[in-house]
């Protein structure tokens, strides 16, 4: 794959045929956390899903949470976006900070909170409107904005996503007039269209073909040097290739948390090297 | 970037339209609320309109007026009796007509017709369902009940005539209208609401229990009567409920055909009344305090009834969704 | 005869028996629809749209009548509608597991199988008695009360079928509640709303019963709301029973025009449904 790598020249690193991102810097003392979770546990009712998670989101880097179906690691992606409050009966406990700032406190205001964290699902959700409308739908929310600068931002959005030129030409076509790996896109351009600092990424390329997948792993590589991103995979091939820190849950608890490269060459825990060597899973 | 949104946060005019956005959410909870709560405002309504309209009469008459047969507008004596027994009647006889011939729609729909026949069948039930009860009415008083006075009756009128019995139940003249003619409109109207409930209740049934039964040599008529029947039991009788709630409530079509006649005939091809009919018929020409009260009484009545009917329909029918809903 | 030869025969016996009452369901909707077509047809002129019920003996048309069914059904639907809607939304959207929502849905449901002449009753208490005489605007409001549980109904059930992925994707965009709704889910919903207003204006046009002893009828032209006025089911219930023939005629017009425009609507509100679910 022909990536844009930030460190040019450097090599690539195989470990039982997955090839690994390039390494870079990433000493966690010389980087920024951009979100902290400290002690989270997690209830669906009385049922407790996530068991004191603790770990560390740094400023511009990929983190990919990994582990079999049920190890809880999207609910972990939907508590950074509280979007687990749309349901009733669902509960964190702990702090969650982003810029230190406690997000699971009943002050912070979770549209905002929202606003800041952008998220990617599963499978793309086009709303019902205009490729254009869907992107220009999440900033009309809370800035002031001419029509030119809309439309400027929507360029920059589609472009930031890699869609501009598929679409530029339709843009008042529905956005469900797309294939999926377009929609996806969409679905990203619409998210970082209201300039979040995070993005959460939930199996973004799971209903996706290879072809599409690429790109969208492709753009996760370019955005990495604008956004914080987590991301939820089931394929442990696209953790290796996309993220610089992977966290290995397992049935709600936290079995390692490391660099990439550790988790998938040297790592501590047996069940994680049982889990990346696809011992199962 | 970061740094962007952080400012932006702070900003003031971003804290005006944070609170302007939780206002109009809450504006929004409370109109949706509001508008639901209606729904409870108008059965109130109802409730109390009703007793309000029929206190007169209950105040004058009393536990009687369940009992009375009398209904006389000159002298003021109103009793519900033969409005009730005309009800009733014609609703059993509806259902006596109705549950068979649904029972055997929703089996033929699920269990033997082709692919390609069930839609337009379907369909074609539930255009029955659309067809205002009005049209039901004309047509059985201008098609129906002279068929059946000319054809049918004479019939039923000599062949039960020697039968101790039956004979004065079946006894003539053939009028044409009446408790039968009623009776069998209305099992004509609840075909598509007790079929189309049946039609669903019958698809909850796992495909995989319907299998096990054909794997062990069942004919298709076993797996219905042994299978599928029991195992949606509750189901058919909230279908059978809610067909029988709208047969006793009822009115338009029955008004047509059932010859306003306020007395209980032992014969059921005589004209009588039901209670909707009642209404419908003397209402506007109702003069009198105690008259038009009567009237509303009888509506109460019949809100009474078919209020239970349905609600029990109804929790019958949540009950099956609930026990489908674990079982699958 | 072998035990599995009797049971083969049970077997065809009882199928002959559903398909039979197939065959029967079918055979009233053409058999009404039949005579319906031709005592309705060969009533048919222009004059049904251009004059006024007539008195007794005299030739005439519905005008009026179709008029004061348009209007009252119209302004029905106008009132009733945005109330349906909001307590369908309530529902869907915040009442997915409060015992209120809960008990509002069961007598919503209960509402919808009512029987109609209770409501005409009740407006009747409501408007006519303050008022002191009927009218169209009583009517019109009997009507509302007919189409709120239908439109209601049809809209929770849309709703519910709109993805929760669509309003987590809107939610994470930082939309509240009210626009999560107002912008993404009624949009997406949308032909199933529609559907439910066809069907609730099918609904009401032939309602009959809740008219008797709110708008009345009204012999002449009267596009006054504050006064009784005609309608095409009332002028049918009472022109069927009357012993004039041109009334008669007239009645058998008026059902054949109630009866196409229901199944004009009912049919669209299908094809628009299963159109839409086509395209997802």
């Amino acid at each position: 794959m022909d990536r844009p790598s930030e460190a040019p020249g450097a090599a690539t690193t195989q470990f039982r045929g997955i090839s690994l991102a390039s390494p870079r810097v990433m000493d966690p003392a010389s980087l920024t956390e951009k979100i902290s979770i400290k002690s989270l546990d997690f209830y669906y009712g009385s049922h407790k899903t996530l068991k004191d998670i603790s770990l560390s989101i740094y400023d511009r880097r990929v983190t990919a949470f990994i582990g079999p179906s049920g190890c809880g690691k999207s609910t972990l992606l939907r508590v950074l976006n509280r979007m687990y409050d749309l349901y009733p009966g669902q509960r964190a406990d702990g702090t969650v900070l982003l810029d230190g700032q406690d997000i699971l406190s009943p002050k912070q205001d979770i549209n905002l909170l929202r606003a800041r964290i952008g998220m990617v699902f599963q499978r793309p959700t086009p709303f019902p409107m205009s490729i254009f409308d869907n992107v220009a739908f999440g900033m009309r929310l809370y800035e002031r904005l001419s029509q030119s600068e809309i439309e400027g931002r929507v360029e920059e959005a589609l472009k930031g996503a890699a869609l501009w030129t598929e679409v530029k030409e339709k843009l008042n076509q529905s956005g469900l007039s797309l294939s999926g790996g377009q929609q996806q896109r969409l679905c990203i351009a619409r998210a970082i269209a209201v300039r979040p600092s995070v993005l959460l990424l939930d199996e973004p390329a799971s209903a996706l073909d290879p072809i599409s997948t690429a790109k969208i792993e492709e753009l996760i590589d370019s955005l990495q040097s604008q956004y914080t991103i987590a991301i939820v995979t089931h394929n442990m091939q696209q953790a290796a290739r996309v993220s610089d820190f992977t966290a290995f849950l397992l049935m709600g608890e936290l079995v390692e948390f490391s660099r990439t490269e550790d988790i998938f060459t040297k790592p501590s825990d047996p069940r994680t090297e049982a889990y990346v060597t696809g011992r199962f899973g | 970037m970061s740094q962007q949104t952080e400012t932006l946060a702070l900003h003031p005019e971003i804290q005006t339209r944070i609170q302007k956005q939780r206002g109009l959410d809450k504006a929004f909870r409370y109109v949706t609320l509001s508008a639901a709560l209606l729904v409870l405002v108008i059965l109130g309504g109802v409730i109390i309109s009703l007793v309000e309209g029929s206190l007169p009469a209950l105040k004058k008459f009393g536990f009687d007026f369940l009992t009375t047969e009398r209904w006389n507008p000159v002298t003021e004596v109103f009793g519900a009796r033969a409005a009730i027994y005309g009800t009733l009647m014609t609703s059993a006889i509806a259902m006596i007509v109705g549950i068979p011939v649904s029972f055997g729609i929703a089996i033929f729909l699920t269990e033997l017709a082709p692919e390609w026949l069930k839609r337009p069948i379907g369909i074609a039930i539930e255009l029955l369902a659309g067809i205002p009860s009005i049209i039901y009415g004309i047509w059985g008083l201008f098609v129906l009940a002279p068929f059946l006075q000319s054809n049918i009756q004479p019939l039923i009128i000599a062949v039960f005539a020697d039968v101790p019995g039956l004979s004065s139940f079946f006894a003539g003249p053939p009028y044409g209208i009446g408790i039968f003619t009623a009776g069998l409109i209305l099992g004509i109207m609840v075909l598509p609401f007790i079929t189309s409930v049946t039609r669903d209740v019958f698809e909850t049934v796992p495909a995989l229990l319907k299998e096990s039964a054909y794997g062990l040599g069942a004919t298709t008529w076993e797996v219905v009567w042994q299978i599928v029947i029991p195992y949606t039991r509750v189901g058919l009788v909230g279908g059978v409920m809610l067909g029988l709630g709208r047969a006793l409530g009822e009115t338009m079509a029955v008004t047509f055909v059932i010859g306003n006649a306020h007395r209980i005939s032992p014969s059921i091809l005589a004209p009588g009344t039901t209670i909707s009919a009642s209404i419908a018929n003397e209402f506007t020409e109702a003069v009198g305090e105690i008259y038009t009260s009567a009237l509303v009484a009888l509506g109460l009545l019949l809100f009474v009834i078919t209020f239970t009917v349905l609600a029990m329909a109804k929790v019958m029918l949540i009950r099956m969704q609930r026990s489908a809903g674990t079982r699958t | 005869m072998t035990l599995y030869e009797r049971r083969k025969m049970k077997n065809r016996l009882a199928l002959a028996a559903s398909s039979v009452a197939a065959l029967i369901g079918l055979f009233w909707l053409l058999a009404i629809l039949g005579t319906l077509l031709v005592n309705g047809v060969s009533s048919l002129s222009w004059q049904l749209f251009t004059d006024s019920t007539p008195p007794p003996g005299n030739t005439g048309g519905l005008l009026n009548a179709i008029y004061g069914s348009v209007v009252m059904s119209f302004f029905g639907i106008l009132f009733g509608t945005p109330v349906g809607i909001l307590a369908g939304t309530y529902l869907a959207e915040y009442g997915k597991s409060n015992p209120l929502a809960s008990l509002i849905r069961f007598v919503n449901d209960i509402l919808l199988s009512a029987p109609s002449i209770i409501i005409g009753l009740f407006v009747y208490e409501l408007m006519v008695v303050p008022m002191g005489h009927f009218s169209a605007w009583a009517g019109t409001v009997a009507l509302a009360l007919i189409v709120v549980p239908v439109v209601l109904r049809t809209t929770e059930d849309m709703l519910n079928l709109v993805p929760d992925s669509l309003r987590e994707a809107a939610a994470g965009l930082g939309a509240p509640k009210w626009q999560v709704v107002g912008h993404v889910v009624y949009r997406a919903a949308r032909s199933g709303i529609v559907t439910g207003i066809l069907l609730s204006i099918a609904r009401v046009s032939g309602e009959t019963a809740p008219l008797l002893f709110t708008a009345l009828n009204n012999q002449f032209w009267s596009a006054n709301m504050n006064t009784p006025m005609a309608n095409l089911p009332v002028v049918i219930f009472q022109f069927a029973l009357s012993p004039y023939e041109d009334w008669r005629k007239l009645a058998w017009a008026g059902a054949l025009l109630i009866t196409v425009t229901i199944l004009v609507l009912n049919i669209s509100a299908r094809l628009l449904t299963s159109r839409s679910s086509a395209r997802q």
